[in-house]
């Protein structure tokens, strides 16, 4: 009885336009994002470095993809290239000028990637589907042949590697060796919710309304005066700056330095896989996706040796590797033939049950 | 200008002063071209059947090549591996249309593309398991394919011919001049086509869905088999065949999806392109662009003719 | 055949005119040598038996095929090529034969979304959802809710337009087009598949948007009883050719109309 839609009236429109019309669900988000802010404190280095830190980092960039793939409906497989580019923009920057903040920089990093995603995106007036899928793979091969090829972007370094200076924020490590993993994940966490609150005033106004026409309807839209290729390129645009963001931020804030293979078309997938089956067309869909589709495979680590150990079945890190490659296949499989929509349709479904629950409907 | 000499001039004197290099090139563009094909030939061949964009064409060459080579090491005959292999191809057939195209049938195309991807980490995760994630060597000699290489003297210099690429040149035309006669003279190859006009329609006159659908992937697998033994031979038998694989891509692009003359002259397109391109031109670019040119010509390709080589102008209609 | 007294019949009343279109697809003639014009206020029908090419015509006055020749002026301005957006902007709007409604939104944002062109909220401030861009989107949900009353749908606001039963999806599409407020509205068979009632209400519809609002209105639709009910005038195509044009009653006593209905062999 504690979670119900009658007896909250609306008297403006403006107070129907809000995400969570419901006071319960405002309430909810409160206190996950509290409760996000006290891991901080609570949670463990190992949970923060690595569990927490990289589950926001992908689920920024499949909020990246999902704008792109799930709302406007442009399929795309160059999503690792694009974080790359956020990434090498990002460490260009802070090394060429080291007296600004490195939170500028990663936020401006994100609008290399925009300008050269949208490059890439204006095939997709001309080509669609799987076809702007191979599109968008020139843009995976020829950009990670870009990282390898041009020293210059990495300064010269004879490891050819990202490397992480160190740089503060008050005063306060935040990136380099010796950021304290707390201190990282308070700054890409409220660089995730921010960036997550501005998506969903995206996807809610104008502009979101344009891409899911140019998604479902591409032919009618523009007989309604919507202009398909700019519509297009804006949301190539802002995906991108998405993932050019989420690039930078893993790249300095979760591995410390890293090399051009992390931006390779596995992780592309990756990416799409958790826009999947948390559900194209939903931002909250991107968090479980990326949820499920990365930290399972750390508890899979964790939980199969221990249940093996009775029977005397030893088991590697390299068949537990083969075994999330496995389990990742099978859920998109089952996800797709089960609920298409992903995690966040159950969600959806799970909360109108409890609108109306005890009663069936 | 320099850099325009160099561009548009330099390549094409290089050509001309050294025919032998150019033929030595267009040969070896040629082999992988055709191999290219074989792989896209998978992909049309089931797209034309059951409107999937079978996205683990690719890596169910890697997982044919493996299970043969798997299977050899772990003691059984050659030949009889062969026969097992293309065995296991036919049941991930029937796994696929049971598991995979019978709760999926009537969903978005994109469902089905997504769901390919599901099975290709699937086959990945389960390939490794099996056979362990290390390369492995093709069984060449153990197949009875040729080895060894003829050097003839044509053009005023040493043109090279590996024999496995000969063989493999013919195999691959033997392959896609059987899958022809298959889909033009047979009455399951006219069934398959009805299919791929409207899966309505073929219902309608008695035709059997399901029964295609596992025709289709079996000789898909056959054709991954194949072509996992060829690409294996060139350059051993890993999971990093899948990134060749995904060349298959633009090929299509090229050929169109439904076109199998499509796909052989696509295949041989970007073969040729890309070993001309990374031979000639490559070295001002500093090397390595054989991993993106095929992409790029397909995109150029696109831009001009959005339907491919071989479409009909696309109509739209509201 | 309009008499002196007829209130149309001033020439700068022509919205829009139709001149000698001719389209082409390849070695097919959808349209072949078609005039006629529409007139500011009217509602004009575009009858004619299947594949008579009148949604081919319907798309060349938006924009969707380019005529293979022939002039088409609209609001006095002649031209040989516009885009689809460049039409809705100077005012056209349209409904489809099957019904192509955006099915993942709501009824609400289907109709939202048929303002978009009328939103001028700049990115920064979409970004934000704050200042201009706030306020527009309560402005327009005002007059979305008005289109909402209008056409009697205010229990299906929130439901995807996916899940409506055919009827209901017609309306919100014709609540879509006039969410552009437009000045000449294309509807392509507004009441195809409906039963009695549905084609009633519709009808209703369409007679009020015309006199309400004063938007003129171009109909494609095979109910004769209905044409001749509603419209001011009817241009009748066949096998892409003009064959008459005129009052409903002077169309339905036309010989060549009797022959292409009952198909009397020529």
């Amino acid at each position: 009885m504690l979670y119900r839609e009658a007896g909250q009236f609306k008297s403006t429109y403006a107070s129907d336009m809000v995400v969570f019309r419901l006071k319960e669900d405002r309430a909810g988000l409160a206190v996950i994002i509290l409760m996000a802010y006290a891991l901080a404190f609570m949670g463990s280095d190992f949970l923060l470095q690595a569990v927490l830190i990289p589950f926001l980092v992908f689920a920024l960039a499949a909020i990246g993809l999902n704008l792109l793939t799930g709302y406007a409906g442009q399929l795309s497989l160059g999503t690792g290239a694009f974080m790359g580019v956020g990434a090498y923009a990002c460490y260009k920057l802070m090394t060429a000028f080291p007296d600004i903040n490195v939170i500028v920089w990663i936020l401006v990093s994100g609008f290399f990637s925009a300008a050269v995603g949208t490059l890439f995106g204006l095939p997709s007036l001309r080509i669609k589907g799987f076809y702007l899928a191979v599109a968008t793979l020139a843009a995976q091969f020829f950009l990670q042949w870009c990282f390898i090829r041009i020293p210059w972007l990495v300064n010269y370094n004879v490891s050819g590697a990202l490397d992480a200076p160190l740089r503060t924020l008050f005063g306060v490590p935040v990136v380099g060796a010796t950021a304290t993993p707390q201190t990282r994940y308070i700054v890409v966490l409220t660089l995730v919710i921010v960036l997550t609150w501005v998506a969903s005033n995206l996807v809610r106004g104008r502009i979101g309304r344009m891409w899911i026409a140019v998604r479902d309807m591409d032919l009618a839209a523009e007989l309604m005066g919507i202009r398909l290729l700019q519509t297009k390129l804006l949301a190539f645009a802002v995906s991108s700056y998405y993932c050019g963001v989420a690039g930078a931020l893993m790249v300095f804030l979760w591995y410390g330095g890293a090399e051009y293979d992390v931006f390779n078309i596995n992780q592309s997938f990756f990416i799409l896989f958790m826009v999947i089956i948390g559900g194209l067309g939903s931002l909250i869909g991107s968090f479980f996706g990326a949820a499920l589709i990365f930290i399972m495979p750390i508890l899979l680590g964790i939980v199969l040796p221990i249940m093996l150990a009775p029977f005397g079945i030893a088991i590697g890190a390299e068949t537990i590797e083969h075994l999330r490659f496995m389990i990742v296949g099978a859920l998109i499989i089952f996800f797709l033939i089960v609920e298409p929509h992903g995690l966040a349709r159950l969600w959806q479904i799970g909360k109108q049950k409890l609108l109306v629950w005890p009663f069936p409907y | 200008m320099d850099v325009l000499y160099k561009v548009l001039i330099e390549p094409f004197v290089f050509m001309g002063e050294a025919p032998d290099l150019l033929l030595q090139t267009l040969w070896e563009g040629l082999v992988s071209g055709v191999l290219y094909a074989l792989i896209a030939l998978g992909f049309v061949l089931i797209f034309k059947a059951s409107g999937v964009f079978n996205f683990a064409q690719g890596i169910m060459v890697v997982f044919a090549a493996l299970t043969l080579v798997g299977l050899y090491e772990k003691g059984v005959p050659a030949l009889l591996a062969l026969v097992l292999a293309g065995a296991v191809m036919l049941l991930l057939a029937f796994a696929v249309e049971r598991i995979i195209l019978r709760p999926l049938v009537n969903q978005p195309d994109i469902i089905l593309f997504m769901a390919t991807f599901g099975l290709t980490y699937l086959l990945i995760g389960l390939g490794e398991l099996i056979f362990g994630g290390s390369p492995k060597e093709m069984i060449t000699g153990a197949l009875y394919l040729p080895q060894g290489t003829t050097e003839l003297t044509l053009l005023g210099g040493p043109v090279r011919f590996q024999h496995l690429d000969i063989a493999a040149a013919i195999i691959a035309s033997i392959i896609i001049a059987i899958l022809a006669v298959f889909f033009s003279k047979t009455r399951i190859g006219r069934a398959l086509r009805a299919v791929a006009d409207s899966h309505k329609a073929a219902l309608s006159v008695g035709i059997s869905l399901n029964q295609i659908w596992v025709i289709v992937w079996f000789a898909a697998g056959i054709v991954a088999l194949v072509a996992g033994i060829m690409w294996g031979a060139r350059s051993g038998v890993s999971f990093s065949l899948q990134i060749i694989a995904l060349k298959a891509l633009p090929v299509l692009i090229l050929g169109g999806f439904t076109s199998i003359p499509g796909a052989i002259i696509g295949g041989l397109i970007v073969g040729i392109g890309e070993k001309i391109g990374e031979f000639y031109w490559g070295p001002l670019l500093g090397g390595g662009i054989d991993t993106w040119l095929a992409y790029v010509i397909a995109l150029l390709f696109l831009l001009y003719r959005p339907q491919g080589l071989f479409g009909e102008r696309i109509i739209e209609r509201i | 055949m309009t008499s002196a007294s007829d209130p149309h019949m001033a020439a700068d009343d022509v919205l829009l005119s139709v001149e000698g279109v001719s389209l082409r697809f390849g070695g097919v003639k959808a349209l072949s040598d078609v005039s006629f014009n529409i007139r500011k206020g009217e509602i004009r029908a575009i009858i004619g038996p299947n594949g008579a090419g009148k949604t081919s015509m319907l798309n060349c006055i938006n924009g969707f095929y380019y005529p293979s020749e022939g002039r088409i002026t609209f609001k006095g301005k002649t031209r040989r090529k516009m885009r689809p957006h460049e039409a809705a902007r100077g005012g056209i709007a349209r409904t489809f034969q099957n019904v192509a409604l955006f099915k993942s939104m709501s009824t609400l944002d289907n109709i939202m979304a048929g303002r978009s062109l009328k939103m001028k909220a700049n990115f920064f401030w979409q970004l934000f959802r704050y200042g201009p861009a706030l306020r527009e989107e309560v402005v327009h949900r005002r007059s979305v809710e008005e289109i909402i009353d209008f056409l009697q749908i205010p229990h299906i606001r929130r439901t995807p337009v996916g899940k409506l039963p055919y009827g209901l999806q017609k309306r919100v599409e014709l609540g879509r087009a006039l969410a552009m407020e437009p000045d000449l509205l294309l509807l392509d068979e507004p009441m195809a598949g409906m039963n009695l009632e549905e084609k009633e209400d519709m009808s209703r519809f369409i007679l009020e948007v015309n006199q309400q609002f004063g938007t003129t209105i171009a109909l494609i639709e095979h109910d004769i009883g209905v044409v001749m009910d509603l419209s001011d005038r009817v241009v009748v195509l066949e096998y892409g050719r003009k064959i008459a044009d005129g009052t409903p009653q002077e169309v339905k006593s036309d010989p060549r109309v009797i022959d292409a209905y009952l198909g009397i062999p020529h």
